[in-house]
């Protein structure tokens, strides 16, 4: 099973960007989960990004917002996750990272949490509400653990803090790509290009980019300049219209267009 | 790395997006310096007195005393302030941050509408955007506030996710923050979010408790025996604790609510039936199920129906320098109608709780030496739920 950084690896080689879906789990249904992750993994899904609801998911806008809590209702836990992982690792040796706000981990118990996302098949951990340094005891038992902890970078994080955050992470870096929750955008930040290379300078991790990209020509652009591609909200409404076959299709377009350049992504689009 | 911020023994710290760190991180280093620049100083108390109203009355209340046959019972009159309630302390401060700050839009969570007015009121008076989050249920149960804050200039968007109340507001104000954290400062409402409000909103409301102390000396010649402060977040009890933290002899209970009973899921006394956690920001006592999924609060009074609480609380439960006790909707209601009646004083039904709590201890407390009540709101804005509650519709118009 290939680690996150072997992955990573590997499309540079290819001189292709890593494209990163993120998918809720159990949106829409428990049952619907695992076929949802291995779809996605087809139309060229890379590295899974699988997001474990919370009741409060302040850093996301309204569309994952929505998700998780249809999958709570549905029933989803954090138990549930790591069962929907297992199965589709029993499928598919795609690397995955788990996305979570950190009450549910401690809840479960974080040590406890580690080892049977461990077990379960997870690769990494992104914590959306700790950010780096803010809490030296759960940051050092994820860097203890098997788990590559996943660390954030914003637009708002000043140089030396950047480089720091960096040093300290594990598979890639990810770079938030504006300020703001998660959420589809028309456009991407201005000076995205520009804060992606300097960022690159200063860091040997790989870098991807997330939050608000929706269009495959966003995921040329991005892919131009970082390491990653990062979707979430646009995917999970691609999926809420279109059920799984809808998401892989729109997932299918983006990798199409990551492959071909933004000239080329243009000219398949016809604009 | 110092993005840790500050603690309360484990709890507290800056449990947030990395977006923010920087505006924690700013804030913090603003706050620092007004609070050792004199003329911050001055502007702040000269506002507090002229616009405020302050410092806020202690009344002795002699027919509550004769009712439940007690010790002496001072009522710290923060009903009285401009706005109604304590919360005004607090905006008026972190108003004057922001324009320090230089940002000129401002916004804010609130559950009963009591900080919303009070920020809205800053906003008016300083001339600042003001955008305040507040749940579809609030908006429908707090009407009039709603409409006090429109006619502050504010604008209030009503939040619909989740519970649709004070935790789902708060949600949505730090996501809009989040988005334009570099124009926008979040006057945060209690002693809650991530460091360094906590300790910001505290400082800003202990003027309650320095006030409170003198005229206890003046007109009692003594401390207290105890202090009774309702807890939603908590920052009337954490202003009003902070000028006699280091007193051992006085002790300090903060009143959560126990809405319809702590053994019936419809409750919002974090303190008492929660367990740590994070949200919003901050390590501290939490109400959630098994699952981590934080649990919907429940309290008459919209002001204490949050399911978290103020970190320094926490941290003052655990070494046991405070105690939290909590009282049912029921008895917060009978204490509404109690104050009204012995002392012509409507309570706020937040504040009310705190009253509640008295009517139950002050007999014991009658050899033991004077009660001091923070009173920290009126409650001309419960009048009409409170009669919907009781069925009053006769009072209703309809």
């Amino acid at each position: 099973m290939p680690s996150i950084s072997e992955k990573f690896a590997e499309r540079r080689a290819e001189g292709r960007a890593i494209l990163v879906p993120y998918m809720t789990s159990g949106f829409p249904s428990r049952s619907a989960s695992v076929d949802v992750l291995t779809g996605l993994v087809e139309a060229g899904g890379d590295v899974l990004e699988l997001g474990i609801p919370f009741s409060d998911p302040l850093a996301d806008g309204p569309t994952i917002q929505d998700s998780t809590f249809r999958a709570l209702e549905g029933g989803m836990t954090v138990e549930g996750t790591l069962e929907v992982l297992a199965e589709f690792r029993r499928l598919s040796d795609a690397p995955i990272v788990l996305f979570s706000y950190l009450n549910p981990l401690l809840r479960y118990g974080l040590e406890a949490f580690l080892a049977d996302a461990e077990e379960a098949g997870a690769q990494g951990l992104l914590l959306t509400d700790v950010p780096t340094g803010a809490d030296s005891e759960v940051e050092g038992a994820i860097l203890d653990s098997a788990l590559d902890l996943i660390r954030l970078v914003a637009p708002t994080t000043r140089p030396d803090r950047a480089s720091s955050i960096a040093h300290q992470g594990q598979g890639f870096l990810y770079y938030i790509s504006r300020t703001g929750v998660t959420g589809a955008r028309e456009a991407l930040a201005g000076d995205l290009e520009e804060e992606v290379r300097a960022l690159r300078e200063v860091v040997e991790l790989p870098v991807a980019v997330g939050f608000g990209i929706s269009t495959p020509e966003q995921a040329a652009l991005v892919s131009g300049v970082a390491d990653g591609v990062i979707v979430g909200s646009a995917l999970i409404q691609a999926l809420d219209r279109g059920g799984p076959d809808g998401a892989a299709a729109f997932l299918a377009t983006l990798r199409l267009a990551m492959d071909l350049g933004v000239d080329g992504a243009r000219t398949l689009l016809g604009s | 790395m110092e993005s840790e911020g500050e603690r309360f023994g484990p709890f507290g710290g800056r449990y947030v997006p990395e977006t923010l760190i920087s505006a924690l991180d700013e804030l913090a280093a603003a706050y620092e310096e007004a609070i050792t620049d004199s003329t911050f100083r001055e502007e702040l108390d000269l506002l507090l007195r002229d616009y405020v109203g302050r410092p806020s009355p202690l009344y002795r209340a002699s027919r509550l005393e004769a009712y439940v046959d007690g010790p002496p019972i001072f009522l710290k009159r923060e009903d009285l302030n401009h706005t109604g309630a304590h919360k005004i302390n607090n905006t008026i401060g972190q108003a004057l941050l922001a324009r320090r700050m230089g940002k000129r839009r401002i916004i804010a969570e609130t559950g009963a509408g009591q900080h919303g007015v009070a920020t809205a009121t800053a906003c008016a008076l300083f001339d600042l955007e003001c955008v305040v989050y507040m749940g579809e249920v609030d908006v429908e149960r707090q009407a009039l506030n709603v409409y006090r804050m429109e006619l502050l200039g504010a604008e209030v968007r009503p939040v619909g996710s989740g519970t649709r109340t004070l935790k789902d507001a708060t949600n949505e104000a730090i996501r809009d923050w989040v988005t334009n954290v570099e124009t926008t400062h979040y006057i945060i409402g209690s002693v809650v979010g991530p460091s360094p409000f906590p300790r910001i909103v505290r400082d800003f409301q202990a003027v309650i408790g320095h006030e409170a102390r003198e005229q206890m000396l003046a007109r009692a010649g003594a401390l207290p025996a105890a202090i009774v402060a309702c807890v939603g977040g908590g920052s009337n009890a954490m202003g009003i604790f902070q000028a006699f933290r280091e007193e051992e002899d006085v002790e300090l209970i903060g009143v959560e609510a126990a809405g319809e009973g702590l053994n019936s899921g419809k409750h919002s006394a974090t303190l008492s039936a929660g367990k740590p956690g994070v949200l919003h920001g901050a390590m501290s006592y939490l109400l959630q199920d098994g699952d981590g999924q934080v649990a919907p609060a429940h309290s008459i009074s919209a002001g204490l129906d949050y399911p978290g609480v103020g970190p320094e609380h926490s941290y003052l439960k655990d070494i046991g320098r405070a105690r939290y006790v909590s009282v049912s909707d029921e008895e917060a209601l009978k204490a509404f109608h109690g104050l009204s009646d012995l002392e012509g004083i409507i309570p706020a039904l937040e504040s009310a709780h705190a009253i509640a709590y008295v009517l139950k201890i002050a007999p014991e407390y009658r050899e033991r030496g004077p009660l001091l009540v923070c009173l920290s709101g009126r409650g001309d804005k419960d009048v009409t739920h409170v009669a919907r509650v009781e069925g009053g519709a006769r009072y209703l118009g309809t």
